[in-house]
């Protein structure tokens, strides 16, 4: 008797093999996820540029304009970081519907007797990743383009920061948003790692462990900022 | 002990059920959680009734063929097999809830009885090795590895019980199906067909409309033989290795 493998007719290649199945869904997720997740460490980092002073933010965020150059073009290396960011968050939400459509018809009916499963973390995976999402558009409305920012002055990123966070609403929604993002990470890390592999019976703990200071350190780090302009700290 | 039951009463595959309540006395806690059942049934069938359906076979705890969901814990509160579970876990004048595994690809069959040949079809898509390989072979006439060994056994001891799927938010079978990778991969004997063997089976899991795994966690804490969930993790590095290389 031959394998199933054997008998397929049709040789799929590797792409397709990984879209088609759960695990190779999973393993894109995982990817734009650590991808994502690599961004946010270098995004907060840049962020605590603020507490030295309006010159030391804005002349980061020109710079972040002429990295690259002069082998790139002025902000070919934004875009590009743009590109394969908003892929990311395309494939990641397209997996993550996809998946959870399937997970919900696997058991079509549920038990009489209700009990929590998994941490809460986990279970918040799914409505927490649409609140991310939804932040995100908020966000680049409130910082990049800056549509809904209070103060909008082009080039000026750390007056437009401090203008939104002055605002009961822009602190909120960050605040709220940057707690999601640490339960997010904080399953999510180790799920990655999971996922693509890389966890054994040795690793567990370390990788558990890393993942709760990976989602501390992101959290404290993005909340320093709003925290410190709502208390005066950075004005 | 005189115990307050619901039960999950469906009469055939398809059809309509619902939890029904029952009182129990006479239960002694050295009594098993399935004896504690077969009282049950016992007064049942006195009373002219149909008693509750259940599967089970050898009754110690290795078969793998009892298995429901106990106040809302595949198995029950023990970290066994529902008939390795005794009523000393329970307190006199409980309200215990019984329920069959719940997933689409385990259909109820009557009651408490689901069809779990989702997993044979899993098993039949790689999960043994082609080649006959005749009466046992003698000791160290291939060498394994310790490390291999303990692993292969480790993951052998999975009774397919289905526990895992019943226990997962997203009725998932990755514990069960990476048991049996991971059990036939490590070992020599595997290695010829470990690419063919985690794609067909990964394929026939799919197949079957088991849910993907969200690294909950629940299978592992619910697997009687204690399957470990890097067990998963060491599936989806074969599955990722063999899509990567698989001969086309």
């Amino acid at each position: 008797m031959t394998m199933a493998l054997a008998t397929r007719t049709a040789s799929p290649s590797a792409l397709r093999t990984l879209w088609g199945s759960t695990v190779g869904k999973k393993a894109v997720m995982a990817t734009t996820g650590v991808l994502m997740l690599l961004y946010l460490v270098a995004h907060m980092l840049g962020n605590l540029k603020v507490f030295f002073g309006p010159d030391d933010l804005n002349g980061y965020a020109a710079w972040l304009r002429t990295l690259g150059q002069p082998v790139l073009h002025h902000e070919w290396f934004l875009w590009t970081a743009r590109s394969v960011l908003l892929a990311a968050v395309v494939l990641h939400g397209v997996c993550a519907y996809q998946l959870s459509r399937r997970d919900i018809a696997a058991r079509p009916t549920g038990y009489a007797h209700k009990r929590h499963r998994a941490s809460y973390a986990t279970r918040t995976m799914r409505w927490g990743g649409v609140i991310l999402g939804l932040f995100i558009v908020w966000h680049i409305l409130d910082l990049t383009t800056l549509t809904v920012n209070p103060r909008a002055q082009q080039g000026h990123p750390y007056e437009n920061l401090v203008a939104s966070f002055s605002t009961w609403y822009g602190g909120g929604v960050y605040i709220v948003a940057m707690l999601a993002l640490c339960l997010h990470v904080h399953h999510g890390f180790w799920s990655a790692a999971q996922t693509l592999g890389a966890n054994s019976a040795r690793r567990d703990r370390a990788l558990k462990i890393t993942a709760t200071v990976l989602a501390a350190a992101l959290t404290i780090g993005f909340l320093s900022v709003p925290v410190a302009v709502m208390t005066g700290l950075v004005r | 002990m005189r115990l307050t039951l619901r039960v999950w009463r469906q009469t055939g595959p398809g059809e309509p059920g619902a939890m029904t309540e029952y009182q129990v006395s006479g239960i002694v806690p050295e009594m098993s959680f399935l004896e504690m059942l077969d009282v049950l049934n016992e007064e049942l069938i006195l009373r002219g009734e149909d008693p509750v359906a259940f599967d089970h076979d050898c009754r110690e705890g290795i078969c793998g063929a009892c298995g429901m969901v106990i106040n809302g814990q595949a198995h029950g509160p023990e970290r066994t097999t529902t008939c390795q579970l005794h009523m000393r876990e329970f307190g006199d004048g409980d309200t215990i809830d019984v329920e069959p595994w719940r997933a689409a690809a385990f259909p109820v069959v009557k009651d408490l009885v689901v069809d779990r040949s989702a997993f044979d079809r899993i098993i039949g898509a790689g999960g043994y090795i082609t080649a006959p390989t005749g009466s046992a072979p003698d000791a160290h006439a291939v060498p394994v590895p310790k490390e291999a060994a303990e692993t292969a056994f480790e993951n052998a001891e999975c009774i397919g019980c289905g526990a895992c799927v019943a226990a997962c938010p997203n009725g998932s079978a990755m514990l069960f199906t990476s048991a049996k990778v991971v059990h036939l991969n490590t070992l020599p004997q595997g290695a010829p067909e470990r690419e063919s063997r985690v794609l067909g089976m990964v394929g026939a899991m799919d197949a079957e409309g088991f849910g993907g795994c969200t690294n909950a966690g629940e299978c592992a804490t619910a697997c009687p033989k204690g399957i470990p969930l890097p067990s998963i993790a060491a599936m989806n590095r074969e599955y990722l290795r063999a899509a990567r290389r698989a001969p086309r």
